[in-house]
């Protein structure tokens, strides 16, 4: 790697006060830092070792942990495309694979370009470093956004997250709400139109040119929770885009309609037990998260009624189906916006799972409710964290009067 | 005898540990001695002697500016060569040249207080709140004497020789006169001390487990208004030979180790001994980094610098190991060293091997991010994040609930190596303890 030292070493001129490249001195340092690990010491005093690990690695692993949902959604945006048009049967799982990609590839784009440019002139004006944080933001929005949304809706409201919910609130690590959620929410406000519905999450059209062709009769794009939003009567009965039925190993697999990411919950799995493994994610949460929703589902369950036809899911259904379990594996889990202390992060986990079902159920506006209920209790977060802190305050308090 | 189990820290284990039963080396004469006030927290130097006064061992250097009790000594006879002096007049050493060996003769029978003032020892001493030199003016609610050092290629004492013994408890004996509550003593499993008229306590567990604040939370955490004074079992023993002779015992065993200190020795020399007496880099090596004290919580000093407090361990690693390392964030190569499952060295196995680790941060500073990192790392009744932003904050109150008073920036130097935010924890700390004593006092 020497040439690319040298290269490196030789074009940094350009990026100092008084280069003609100055203005771009942060991207520079970005890459820098990227490409080699600084040669930085410790100072004269304090701790003159340092751990391996940096946020750079730590986000790094979130996205390890994202490919196998981000695979398995890019295949099922093909999938869902070949059944709709009716081809599933003489199209072969590469081709499906591939028009997945290229139909993510774009949002993809332009999800980075537009975060990572605000992130990039936010860092110089401030002349700080670039963070890392938006590297998982950025794979994250595409995976939430339903795959019609219009690329320019997406450009928007990413860049209004990026700039209103975390670089006002001073960039990485200080942001108070999910900024991948914010970006879902400003779609799901602004254009309702195009975040919900049957033409929202299934793309029929080609994507640059591969997998042409027209939908079959009786083609239906709604997902299964908004199928049970707008059931009648007390039997549920999900089915596909082509009309056939559902069964639960299709939701649990993901070859259902939905957002790219969040369709596979076996996909989503093997990324929670990653996060899990490495340590970058709470257990206590997400575990809450499942428990609250459980818990919560099989309580309205247990009093079906057909005014909520959502109260005629199974619990395990209600797990599978939607954004519950992404959401919990990889939003809930933000540390950054998530409660910090033990006992908090399990209050905290356990009302995201509850209120979500609870949205889902008795909410008929809104037929998946994950996001709203990790945006609320972002909010409620820190008021969860302060409460275990004052506890401990108390304890504190209460030795000098004993 | 109570036995206490931490299980939050980590033992970190570096290469070039000195044996346990290696037994010292004599060290060459120094041809220079130097006592660095930066070393004594707290203290506001005011001479009492100039360059090309003689001195006695024991004799006093300077004294403190509000508490003119508080002396520091010399630690050998001789001559002052020079008061190093830098920005604003701020003494940086007190520099002597060895020559003789007159010693200041003190009479034991006096206040223990006194006597520990006037020897300089009290100064090797510290107190919570805020880690520095105790106030002489408040009496203690207990006092708190650790006998083993956890820190990475710490030395340990495993057994007290009877004169040890002796000294050990004639300086418990005198400190339980100026405290109304007890004296303990910490210490770890592999330990055979047990020194009379103290409480003494067992601590199984990881690093910081040896640290004073570590152990006084365990045993009686530290309340707003108390003060409770903490030192070493060498200044126990130190001040123990003062009472039995009358003489100030100023020689040292430091412990050369680490990954590039060469074979892993002890060396026996004294108090404020030059570096070039104890550890000189190989010819045209100018990669190493020398620190006066363990690898946590040390100071970096130069070849031509002096021994620093607490005068116990000189560890050398290398500054920088691998120049430009390539994607080191990427690495899936076991050797790369990380106490987190995010790199191999968990699979390979090699988290509880001795590794060689250099100076590089390994990353930019970021704000708070991972969960959990600082609590994990501090065996305390405390939220460490919360504090640690209270402390950025200057928020007082905040910092006085979180409690503050129970910790040292050394409690936080583990925190600070596993941090993968890289912010500088112990200095934080340290600055809010400045603070906040400036605030209340």
């Amino acid at each position: 790697m020497k040439f690319l030292r040298k290269y490196m070493d030789k074009i940094k001129p350009h990026f100092e006060p008084g280069g003609k490249l100055e203005k771009l001195q942060s991207v520079y340092d970005g890459m820098e830092t990227f490409l080699f690990t600084p040669n930085t010491t410790a100072g004269p005093r304090g701790v003159h070792i340092h751990d391996g690990n940096d946020l750079k690695r730590t986000m790094i692993t979130v996205i390890v942990a994202l490919l196998p949902a981000l695979f398995m959604g890019m295949y099922n945006i093909g999938y869902q495309h070949y059944l709709a048009i009716g081809e599933l049967a003489q199209t072969s799982g590469w081709t499906i694979f591939c028009y997945g990609m290229l139909a993510m590839l774009p949002v993809i784009v332009v999800s980075y370009v537009v975060g990572l440019g605000i992130e990039f002139i936010g860092a110089q004006i401030h002349h700080k470093e670039i963070q890392e944080g938006f590297l998982v933001t950025g794979l994250l929005i595409p995976m939430i956004v339903p795959i019609n949304t219009p690329l320019w809706m997406t450009a928007v409201a990413t860049a209004f997250a990026v700039i209103f919910a975390k670089e006002v609130f001073g960039g990485t690590g200080m942001n108070i709400f999910n900024v991948a959620l914010i970006t879902r929410a400003v779609l799901f406000f602004g254009y309702p139109s195009k975040m919900s519905g049957d033409d929202a999450f299934v793309k029929v059209d080609d994507a640059f040119g591969l997998g042409g062709g027209t939908v079959v009769d009786g083609f239906s794009g709604a997902t299964p929770l908004g199928q049970v939003a707008t059931n009648v009567g007390d039997q549920l009965s999900l089915h596909d885009v082509a009309g056939n039925v559902l069964g639960e190993c299709d939701a649990f697999m993901g070859f259902i309609a939905g957002s790219p990411g969040e369709t596979s919950t076996l996909a989503i799995l093997i990324g929670a037990a990653i996060l899990l493994i490495t340590g970058v994610a709470s257990w206590r949460v997400m575990c809450s998260v499942f428990a609250g929703g459980l818990a919560m589902a099989a309580l309205v369950h247990a009093f079906p009624s057909t005014t909520y036809a959502a109260s005629l899911l199974s619990p395990v259904d209600q797990l599978c189906l939607g954004g519950f379990a992404f959401a919990a594996v990889f939003m809930a889990t933000d540390p950054v916006t998530g409660a910090r202390t033990h006992i908090g992060q399990y209050i905290y986990g356990f009302l995201i799972g509850v209120i979500t079902i609870l949205i889902r159920t008795f909410n008929g506006g809104y037929p998946e409710g994950a996001m709203l209920a990790i945006l609320l209790m972002n909010a409620f977060a820190p008021l969860i964290d302060h409460c275990v802190v004052s506890y401990n305050i108390k304890r504190r308090l209460g030795r000098v009067k004993q | 005898m109570a036995t206490i189990k931490l299980k939050k820290g980590f033992d970190l284990r570096l290469k070039g540990q000195v044996d346990a039963d290696v037994k010292p080396v004599a060290g060459i004469a120094p041809p220079t001695v130097a006592i660095v006030p930066d070393d004594f927290v707290g203290i506001i130097p005011r001479m009492d002697v100039r360059a090309g006064d003689a001195v006695q061992a024991g004799q006093v250097l300077y004294h403190d500016k509000n508490h003119e009790a508080i002396k520091v000594t010399s630690p050998v006879a001789g001559v002052v060569r020079e008061v190093r002096r830098g920005e604003r007049r701020k003494i940086l050493a007190v520099i002597i040249e060895p020559k003789g060996n007159d010693a200041v003769k003190f009479d034991t029978k006096r206040n223990p207080q006194e006597l520990l003032l006037d020897s300089g020892l009290w100064t090797m001493m510290r107190q919570r709140p805020y880690d520095v030199v105790p106030n002489p003016d408040v009496k203690p609610r207990d006092i708190v004497v650790t006998a083993f050092d956890s820190a990475p290629l710490a030395t340990r004492l495993h057994k007290l020789t009877a004169e040890q013994s002796a000294n050990a408890a004639a300086a418990v004996k005198a400190l339980a006169t100026l405290t109304a509550g007890k004296v303990y003593v910490g210490i770890a499993p592999d330990q055979d001390i047990n020194i009379e008229g103290a409480e003494t306590n067992v601590f199984v567990g990881p690093h910081p487990a040896g640290n004073a604040g570590v152990q006084i939370a365990n045993i009686k955490p530290v309340n707003k208004g108390e003060v409770v004074w903490t030192l070493s079992i060498d200044t126990l023993l130190r001040f123990g030979h003062l009472l039995t002779t009358g003489e100030v015992d100023y020689t040292a065993e430091v412990a050369v180790v680490g990954p590039c200190a060469g074979e892993p020795r002890v060396v026996k020399t004294v108090i404020g001994a030059p570096i070039a007496s104890l550890f000189t880099a190989p010819e045209g090596d100018d990669n190493c980094r020398i620190i006066s004290g363990n690898v946590l919580t040390g100071v970096k000093v130069a070849a031509d610098e002096w021994l620093r407090a607490p005068y116990t361990q000189l560890s050398v690693i290398a500054e920088v190991a691998e120049r430009d390392e390539f994607m080191g964030w990427a690495a899936l190569n076991p050797n790369r060293f990380s106490i987190y499952r995010l790199f191999t060295t968990w699979l390979a196995g090699k988290r509880s091997k001795p590794v060689s680790l250099d100076a590089r941060i390994k990353g930019g500073e970021r704000a708070i991010v991972r969960l959990d990192e600082y609590d994990d790392m501090l065996p305390m009744d405390i939220y460490a994040e919360f504090l640690i932003k209270a402390i950025i904050a200057r928020d007082i109150e905040k910092m006085e609930q979180l409690g503050i008073y129970e910790v040292a920036p050394e409690d936080f130097a583990l925190a600070e190596f596993a941090d993968t935010s890289k912010l500088e924890l112990q200095r934080i700390v340290r600055e809010g303890l400045d603070y906040l004593r400036g605030e209340m006092e």
